[in-house]
């Protein structure tokens, strides 16, 4: 993924290919749902460390680097309404100081060894990404270790984060897809924190002190509140001496309590318009999805698939795209968090074709409610997701990204070997009957960001 | 624009000479087409990818986006497969497929588990061959087409402006029409335009076929031979030549729509690789825009904090000579007119003082380590050996990796001075035009 995710492609004299969208979006739903898997183990060790850190290691030497993610459980769930984006400012500031080093002295360092050092925050965790060549790996871990375990939270480079990340916030306005998901997320989510941005707002950054950062990361940075994960060219025995001279003064504390918000779904139906002038409606539309540990969530999966998450192979593409040639993307998600999720179908479609897709989308999630799914399409679905799996599982950042979620999520080491059989035990019942247990066609969320004039001009 | 790094780091990283260096396996085929294999057996994965010679370049005035409609319609049937079948059939087996369009080039790609990469030759051998381009599918192609069109340009203020730069840039090179195409030329796309198209350019020598991965390359290449050998051979596409005149002044332009913050494109014309100079360039984009730790990212972020992005972007991979980019977005309330001069003065500055040893080491390692890294893919793998195919040959990796060890700070220096000039150099701003009030309501029923 790393390959797809930065390859040229992203240049803006570069077209991609017919399904770059649609595979954005399975990459994400993999991302976060690691609906992943086939019979084949991965090989990798876990560990339990004596204060509290757990460490999963998969050794492999075909290529003289090392992939490191760190995950530590504070996010946005962490976080109060009023200081929304603390997670996030704590986040983009490890890596501007430490007791040590300055944030020039961070980056300098990194760079010369052409490494990267990666912290990003989101809904229940936050991660700390190290690509490094085996050769500079000793340099590499102590700049990892110093950033995760002594940050300095610098004022004046809280001042400057917060005012770029304002900045980005103002930026954004004028994308049409952030406007939509902003939107969808404030309307299903509702005062939960999985309904804000995790950059909060120009408001909430301001409210955000020093103090709460310190306490943030003082609170939260605890080895028994992370995962060490790591994937490549080193021995069980080179991992032990890196982490007994770097992490091993990391000590054992106490973490606060915490309280979960409940969640509901919406029993009405609510639209929002956001009028811009644009070419294209931004379409998204949905509900309360499942968590990450719900029963359902294999059932789901295959459902996902068949409606809009399976690209060329789903409904919703064949039909509003390739039978009605109204978008160039359309899918579905369901993005499962640890206290919830969503359910989302998203398309952009010229403004006049907008009342045209959104009755289609409907139809075919009445449809899917309506009549079990065909032995083929079940079939299919599975065949994709169960044989799929190591296929994407081919380099040593997923391996290392992939070991550090599983455990996250508490899915078990022997999830590689049993997601296969979760999978094929789904039956068209059970299809079925998630779709009529999660999709409601009556009662939604519907974004619409679009020049609206043109939208109710119709066809 | 927080892309662009990554971009640029992994463009270069697509082309160095592999450390442990892989055999090849290659040979040509009767029909001329021309065939590399890899073996790789690090994960049980494949990929299968063949390039097509054609892409943005190649099309006739007026029909700009010809070569991506095309190779949307590659997925649309053939004589045995029906519409989207293709990438039914490849999901059905675990496996996922892509393809994209350059200005040079276009190229299909499957990604799969080892025992299913055989699937691969069975369905690009049909489509080189048989595709029937249906005038009901191509009609509704087209739509998708434009669709797509909306969504990455006519809806994105900054990649409007990007297109806007390089029309502006050329005047005689194809490389002036962005490879989606201008949605004018896009709907005047016939159906028989496509047919010529792929008659005249999706022949067997024109094209290869590159397999990476944990292949038996014997097996592989007795199956490539066998559905490949016997597909005649057209001619071989006659590529136009194009040479675009010097640019004597600058050009500049503006583009008012509705976004947020101003932004600005500077593109200056610079040669190609493997024109000497190219390497030098490339070290140059990275000391200016490699990391955190860069010139522009220091000066226009960090300190004077006028940008709230600011990078530099090279690729010397292309057939012909194409441009340096310098990008930059206005922090708010900061004029636009600043952050280009600033941009100017980090380029003043490179012109003036060589870069120190520490300097141009540091964009040498970025170098080698995105490069290695990108090893760990298969299809970044396979993608390093195509771009240099596309470009004459693969080994050509090897010599792009010499030059860029042989550049010295003085060459930086030199290359900035030669090619970043103000009379080379087209500048597009962005003008926010900005609403009163974005209106939102909400309805519920």
């Amino acid at each position: 993924m790393d390959g797809k995710r930065l390859t040229a492609e992203n240049r803006r004299d570069f077209v991609i290919g017919r399904r770059f969208l649609a595979w954005i979006v399975f990459l994400l739903v993999f991302l976060f749902a690691f609906e992943t898997l086939d019979a084949l183990a991965l090989d990798a060790k876990r560990t339990e460390l004596p204060n509290g850190l757990v460490v999963l290691h998969s050794e492999n030497h075909n290529l003289p680097i090392v992939m490191v993610t760190a995950i530590v459980k504070a996010g946005q769930v962490h976080e109060s309404e009023a200081k929304a984006g603390t997670a996030y400012l704590v986040a983009e500031l490890i890596t501007e100081g430490t007791k040590n080093l300055t944030s020039k002295d961070i980056s300098e360092e990194i760079d010369f060894i052409g490494a990267s050092l990666d912290a990003g925050a989101g809904a229940d965790y936050t991660t700390l990404a190290l690509s490094v060549l085996k050769k500079d790996l000793k340099k590499g871990f102590a700049l990892f270790a110093d950033v995760l375990l002594n940050p300095s939270f610098p004022e004046d480079e809280l001042v400057r984060v917060r005012e770029r990340a304002k900045g980005f916030l103002a930026q954004q306005e004028e994308d049409p897809s952030f406007l939509a998901d902003r939107a969808f997320r404030k309307e299903v989510f509702g005062s939960h924190p999985y309904g804000r941005l995790v950059e909060g707002s120009p408001a909430s950054l301001d409210a955000i002190t020093r103090d709460d950062l310190v306490r943030f990361h003082s609170d939260f940075f605890v080895p028994n509140n992370a995962i060490l994960s790591v994937a490549g060219d080193l021995t069980p025995e080179e991992l032990k001496s890196l982490l007994e001279e770097h992490l091993g003064a990391w000590k054992t504390k106490a973490l606060p309590e915490k309280c979960t918000m409940p969640l509901h779904r919406r029993d009405e139906k609510k639209v929002v318009r956001i009028d811009k002038d644009l070419t294209q409606a931004n379409i998204l539309l949905g509900n309360i999805g499942i968590s990450r540990d719900n029963p359902d969530y294999y059932a789901v999966s295959v459902l996902n698939y068949i409606l809009g998450g399976g690209g060329f192979a789903s409904r919703l593409m064949r039909s509003i795209r390739d039978t009605m040639g109204l978008a160039y993307d359309v899918h579905s998600v369901f993005p499962s968090f640890r206290e919830g999720g969503m359910f989302k179908v998203g398309v952009q479609t010229k403004n006049e074709s907008a009342h045209e897709a959104i009755s289609e989308i409907l139809r075919q999630m009445r449809q899917i409610r309506s009549e079990p799914v065909s032995d083929s399409e079940l079939a299919d679905a599975k065949a994709y997701l169960t044989g799929s799996f190591l296929r994407r599982l081919d380099t040593n950042r997923k391996i290392a990204d992939f070991l550090a979620s599983v455990e996250f999520y508490n899915l078990g080491m022997d999830y590689v070997t049993k997601y296969a059989d979760y999978i094929n035990a789904v039956t068209k019942e059970d299809v079925l009957r998630v779709a009529r247990k999660y999709l409601d066609p009556e009662q939604y969320v519907l974004v619409i960001v679009a020049n609206q004039k043109k939208v109710e001009l119709k066809e | 624009m927080k892309l662009l790094r990554a971009c640029l780091v992994l463009l270069v990283a697509l082309c160095l000479k592999p450390l442990h260096a892989a055999e090849v396996q290659e040979f040509t085929l009767r029909n001329g087409m021309k065939v590399l294999i890899v073996e790789e057996h690090k994960a049980p994965v494949a990929t299968f990818q063949v390039w097509y010679r054609v892409g943005g370049r190649d099309e006739p005035m007026g029909k700009s986006g010809m070569s991506h409609l095309l190779e949307h319609m590659m997925f649309k049937g053939t004589s045995r497969y029906g519409p989207s079948e293709f990438s039914q059939l490849v999901q059905k087996n675990g496996g996922t497929d892509n393809a994209y369009t350059t200005k040079d080039y276009t190229v299909y790609f499957q990604l799969f588990a080892s025992d299913r990469i055989t699937l691969s030759v069975d369905l690009e051998a049909d489509r080189i061959q048989n595709l029937l381009i249906d005038q009901k599918e191509f009609l509704s192609e087209k739509n998708v087409v434009m669709e797509e069109r909306r969504l990455r340009y006519e809806d994105d203020p900054q990649n409007s402006l990007f297109e806007e730069v390089v029309a502006t840039a050329f005047k005689a090179h194809p490389y002036q029409r962005p490879v989606i195409g201008w949605m004018s030329d896009i709907r005047s796309i016939e159906r028989d335009d496509l047919v010529r198209y792929y008659k005249t350019f999706y022949s067997p020598e024109n094209a290869f076929i590159i397999v990476v991965g944990d292949v038996d390359s014997k097996d592989m290449a007795q199956r490539i031979r066998d559905a490949f050998e016997r597909i005649p051979s057209g001619s071989l596409a006659m590529r136009a030549e194009y040479q675009e005149p010097e640019q004597k002044g600058e050009r500049r332009l503006t583009l008012k729509k509705e976004a947020e913050l101003p932004a600005v494109i500077a593109a200056y014309h610079v040669p190609n690789f493997p024109h000497e100079d190219s390497y030098a360039l490339d070290i140059a984009s990275l000391i200016l825009s490699g990391g955190k730790s860069s010139r522009l990212y220091q000066s226009l972020v960090y300190q004077k904090k006028i940008a709230l992005g600011a990078a530099a972007d090279y690729s010397g991979f292309n057939l012909d000579p194409y441009l340096f980019f310098l990008f930059a977005t206005a922090s708010p309330g900061i004029s636009i007119e600043d952050v280009e001069k600033t941009l100017y003065q980090e380029i003043e500055h490179l012109k003036r003082s060589p870069p120190s040893e520490r300097e141009l080491q540091k964009a040498k390692n970025q170098i080698e380590a995105s490069f290695i890294m990108g090893q760990d893919s298969i299809y970044v793998q396979a993608r390093q050996y195509g771009m240099f195919e596309m470009l004459g040959d693969w080994r050509l990796m090897e010599r792009y990796l010499e030059g860029i060890q042989r550049v010295t700070a003085a060459d930086v220096s030199r290359v900035a001075r030669k090619y970043l000039t103000e009379d080379n150099r087209t500048v597009g701003v962005l003008i926010p035009i900005r609403k009163e009030k974005s209106n939102e309501w909400t309805e519920k029923d």
